[in-house]
């Protein structure tokens, strides 16, 4: 069931000499690259279909496309390892292990969009990443891999690591390159994208590890070639972080298409004793809540768009029926009470009230009017917010109010069971 | 040409435009909070949302370019839940005692709750009681009423360039503070009044003197006077539901007397004679090859900002004092003496549209005696109609009235101080007439007027022409001071005016200055100098006067004790 791409060599290669990721053909698509016309790059791209996968889900040939066109000269590559999102530790596992993939797909990315300059905003809190990456982008340089005209072909591209005090928004594009300027973590207003005004006030290509990782596979198989791998809208392998209660919690690329319940059956091992799933958290704290007769969905870009949430099944977090749902939503909200940048009214004030409504069910203290409030609040939350953080705040209780709105009315009903899920 | 729908309504919007944009253009009203015209897009409160069709989310109107064929609805159920909703969450971390608040029935939250129906709060109100910020004689910051629009911060930081005020903690715990959570005193605040100005609710005010005014007019061993400053003439009818740039100044000479005032002066006629002394100040500045390029120095706010930013550049300020200080300086002397009144017992009021003058009124350079300061008490121009609709005047009817004597008599150059450019060119008529010898063919110096941030002119004293600028905006001043500094600077007097538009913007005047309410005032205020008779600060009879009676010359010794200042690094 698994396909291994971005963690292919993975098995046995030491992150912290080059030389192992050079045994692999390492870096061999960049040098393709210097040799092929970026808008052909950009166009192989567009051919392997390949979406962002840090969220949004969107073409990454099409932000390649907006930098290319833009005028002025001075662009910026940022790639946003700042995974902070509770339950994803997938891009860590990339940059602990392969971290030369990582700095050549943002080579060809760079190269591609004729930027010269780039940035890795690593999460505060992964002193190990950090290290690896740091020592990645000296040995990159050491083999003239960075730096100013790179192996002749006049192109000059250099990189820097930075990273946050460890704010969970800092993961949103604007937010981090607030952050990257110096200034506190909070998102600005859209249009314009950073594409056209972004670090700096200069265009800026914006991808996660994951998304930047892919490039030199599209590169070295051709783009047509990575497009059949996966389903029609969403192409390539998905890296999933699987945690929670299952056997085996841990990382596992697998193609587009497979059903969540093989991941959790097969990769997984299933619950460790042998318990009944009661809900399964995709994509994160800021993801859809599902029930077990769901489990077989495939993960699938388009598939999740009902929920608003394209990260599709970036995160399987899985819970047993014996947990009580209203204390899995409250820690839940309380996260993003905590994590809000203030910037926007919603999200600042609308977190709190919704923790606090959650507290009333969790207590067993909640009433028909709470219910409907909080499903005003959510929903409202949902649609107004500035950024993703608090559009995909509520995601957790507006999916619970679809899918286990029973436990809802059970709670208020017959406070004294209890509700679980 | 994109062709869009709004509420059905078929509209052809201008290419680039938004949403909101495009709905005043038709006569829509969509609310906002956060907005602000003039000021950068900050799409933080969310109110104005609107439903696009076909889209999940809804759509901020500030920040959404409309595109051909886009069907908008400003007014469906879900927006309407939308704004209710957002409201009510303001409202929850909100100090919602309005009626004991200063904007109470002049407050944008309350009109919008109040037109949206607000009639119960589905959310608990979770305020955490903040202290308040008043240790300072011009502006009070509450941050229990705060909503966090981010308006004074904007306006702080790229208007003034300044930046006092910035976001400080996260999530509902957010807070608008001065940097390390200090007061304003503790800051370099300048005290402009610009952040009050843009407030939507009565977070950051003037710090008030309304009870301490209305109290020493009721005593009766107290002769109170009353000076209006020359931008209030064109700015009070707003506070008292009149059209922007209407002129009242007969009817606020009136009302102030309804109110109680013993006598009516203006600062007009000191202004007039702050032209006197500031431009003969420079002309020997000239003369004798002092400090130069001059600078004006009768705006409380720049001389705060000189001092705290520039203190390298204060030799540059004139030393002449400002029209309000002269004013009370001379009333503490000239007048008490004239009219046999012990000076302790002489109340001076000055009404100004600024909350910089509280500051200026309170420093301690600015007293002649020792026991009692030369302004008692500045009230905002805001304040003032306070005051008047408390008296019960029925302003918009009351009849015209003129200024008492002496200080009544003026010019059209002492009422254009009140827009940028308007020293200068009361200046500028001035000097010119005196150093020339000969009478101006044209008053009006219109390089020097309007709302352009630097402006500059020439004018030809004797064989020499000299360059002069006018600045307006803190960060406009910043660049013609880096220029003093870099030696590239090529003028030889300079205006600064704190606020945009000059003291007709000023941090006290009406709520909602936006700058097309600027420019109306200063047409305003340029119509009250054409109507003028007397229109050059030279040929006012009564400052004459007060020279041979009193002062006996431009520069003298006495005019030196009384009329000039100095400066001093804060």
């Amino acid at each position: 069931m698994e396909q291994k791409l971005l963690t292919k060599h993975i098995p046995g290669m030491d992150p912290m000499n080059v030389q192992a990721y050079l045994d692999v053909e390492g870096y061999q698509s960049f040098l393709k690259a210097l040799k092929t016309r970026p808008l052909d790059i950009i166009g192989d791209i567009e051919q392997s279909k390949l979406r962002g996968r840090g969220g949004a889900a969107f073409p990454v040939h099409m932000k390649m496309m907006s930098m290319a066109k833009q005028k002025e000269t001075t662009r910026y590559i940022i790639c946003n390892a700042d995974e902070g999102e509770p339950g994803n530790f997938k891009d860590r596992y990339l940059m602990e292990n392969n971290p030369h993939q990582l700095l050549e797909g943002m080579l060809i990315a760079a190269y591609a969009t004729r930027a010269n300059k780039g940035y890795i905003y690593i999460r505060g809190e992964f002193d190990t990443p950090i290290k690896i990456m740091q020592e990645a982008i000296k040995q990159a340089k050491a083999h003239g891999m960075l730096g100013t005209n790179i192996q002749g072909s006049g192109f000059d591209f250099d990189l820097e690591i930075r990273s946050g005090a460890g704010s969970y928004v800092c993961g949103e594009e604007f937010a981090l390159i607030e952050s990257i300027e110096g200034k506190s973590g909070r998102t600005r207003v859209k249009p314009p994208f950073p594409t056209d005004v972004g670090l700096f006030g200069k265009p800026t290509l914006i991808n996660n590890v994951e998304t930047f990782s892919n490039l030199p596979w599209i590169l070295s198989m051709g783009g047509e070639t990575f497009a059949s791998i996966g389903t029609e809208s969403s192409t390539g392998t998905k890296l999933v972080s699987v945690s929670g209660n299952v056997k085996h919690p841990g990382v596992y690329e697998v193609p587009f298409g497979v059903p969540i319940r093989d991941v959790i059956d097969t990769l997984g091992g299933g619950t460790q004793n042998a318990q009944k799933i009661g809900m399964v958290q995709l994509s994160g704290a800021s993801g859809p809540i599902i029930p077990e007769y769901m489990l077989d969905l495939t993960i699938d870009f388009d598939r999740f768009e009902d929920f608003d949430s394209k990260t599709g099944a970036g995160a399987i977090i899985v819970m047993d029926d014996q947990k009580d749902m209203f204390d899995i939503l409250k820690r839940i909200s309380d996260f993003f009470d905590h994590e809000s940048c203030g910037k926007c009214t919603p999200c600042r004030e609308g977190n709190v009230h919704m923790s606090k409504l959650l507290n009333k069910f969790l207590q067993s203290d909640a009433t028909e009017k709470d219910l409907m409030n909080l499903e005003s609040l959510s929903r409202v939350m949902h649609q107004t917010s500035l950024c993703g953080l608090g559009q995909s705040a509520p995601t957790a209780v507006l999916s619970t109010l679809k899918y286990f709105r029973d436990t809802y009315f059970d709670r208020i009903e017959h406070p004294q069971e209890g509700g679980r899920a | 040409m994109p062709t869009i729908t709004i509420n059905n309504q078929k509209i052809e919007a201008k290419e680039g435009q938004t949403i909101l944009e495009v709905a005043k253009d038709h006569h829509i009203d969509i609310p906002t909070l956060c907005h602000f015209p003039d000021l950068d897009v900050q799409s933080d409160c969310r109110i104005c949302m609107s439903e696009i069709v076909g889209q999940k989310k809804l759509a901020p109107s500030c920040s959404t370019p409309v595109k051909e064929g886009m069907e908008i609805k400003t007014n469906s159920q879900r927006v309407y839940n939308a704004r209710k909703t957002i409201t009510e969450l303001l409202l929850s971390n909100h100090d919602t005692n309005c009626t004991a608040c200063e904007r109470n029935m002049n407050c944008e939250l309350q009109t919008l709750a109040d037109t949206l129906g607000i009639d119960e709060n589905r959310f608990d109100n979770i305020l955490e009681h903040e202290p308040i910020d008043d240790n300072n004689p011009s502006i009070t910051r509450n941050a229990d009423r705060c909503i966090k629009c981010g308006r004074c911060i904007e306006v702080c930081k790229n208007v003034q360039g300044i930046h006092v005020l910035d976001y400080m903690n996260r999530s509902h715990d957010t807070k608008v503070a001065p940097a390390h959570g200090k007061f304003l005193n503790d800051q370099v605040c300048t005290y402009c009044g610009q952040c009050a100005n843009v407030c939507p609710v009565a977070s950051i005010t003037e710090k008030s003197d309304l009870e301490k005014v209305t109290h020493a007019i009721h005593d009766e061993t107290k002769h109170v006077i009353v000076q209006t400053a020359p931008a209030t003439r064109v700015s009070l009818g707003e506070t008292l539901g009149m059209d922007s740039g209407s002129i009242v100044t007969g009817q606020m000479v009136a009302a102030l007397r309804r109110v109680g005032f013993d006598k009516v002066f203006d600062t007009d006629f000191t202004a007039d004679l702050t032209i006197m002394e500031e431009g003969h100040e420079l002309l020997s500045r000239v003369k004798e090859g002092g400090k130069l390029p001059m600078i004006t120095s009768c705006c409380p706010g720049w001389v705060n900002y000189a001092e705290q930013k520039n203190p390298d550049m204060l030799d540059h300020l004139s030393t002449a004092k400002s029209p309000q200080q002269m004013f009370g300086a001379l009333a503490k002397t000239y007048y008490a003496e004239k009219e046999n009144i012990d000076p302790n017992n002489v109340y001076v009021v000055s009404i100004m549209p600024c909350t910089a003058k509280k500051f200026e009124a309170s420093r301690e350079e600015m007293q002649v005696h020792k026991e009692t300061a030369d302004v008692d008490a500045v009230l905002t121009t805001r304040e003032l109609g306070k005051m008047i609709k408390r008296a019960g005047v029925n302003f918009k009817n009351i009849g015209e009235e003129s200024y008492d004597a002496p200080f009544g008599i003026t010019s059209g150059a002492g009422a254009i101080f009140g827009a940028t450019g308007g020293v200068m060119e009361a200046a500028l008529r001035t000097v010119s007439e005196v150093v020339n010898e000969k009478p101006l063919e044209k008053l009006d110096f219109e390089d020097v007027r309007g709302m352009e941030g630097i402006k500059e002119a020439s004018v030809t004293l004797g064989e020499n022409t000299f360059k002069v600028a006018v600045a307006h905006t803190l960060s406009n001043a910043q660049k013609v001071l880096d220029d003093i500094k870099a030696g590239v600077s090529p003028y030889a007097f300079i205006e600064v005016m704190a606020c945009p538009g000059g003291c007709i913007g000023g941090g006290g005047q009406p709520y909602t200055t936006t700058n097309a309410k600027r420019q109306e005032r200063i047409d305003a205020i340029y119509n009250v100098d054409t109507a003028m008779k007397l229109r050059k600060s030279h040929e006012n009879p009564a400052v004459n006067t007060l020279y041979e009676e009193y002062l006996s010359e431009p520069l003298s010794k006495r005019a030196h004790d009384l009329l000039h200042t100095h400066y001093k690094r804060r």
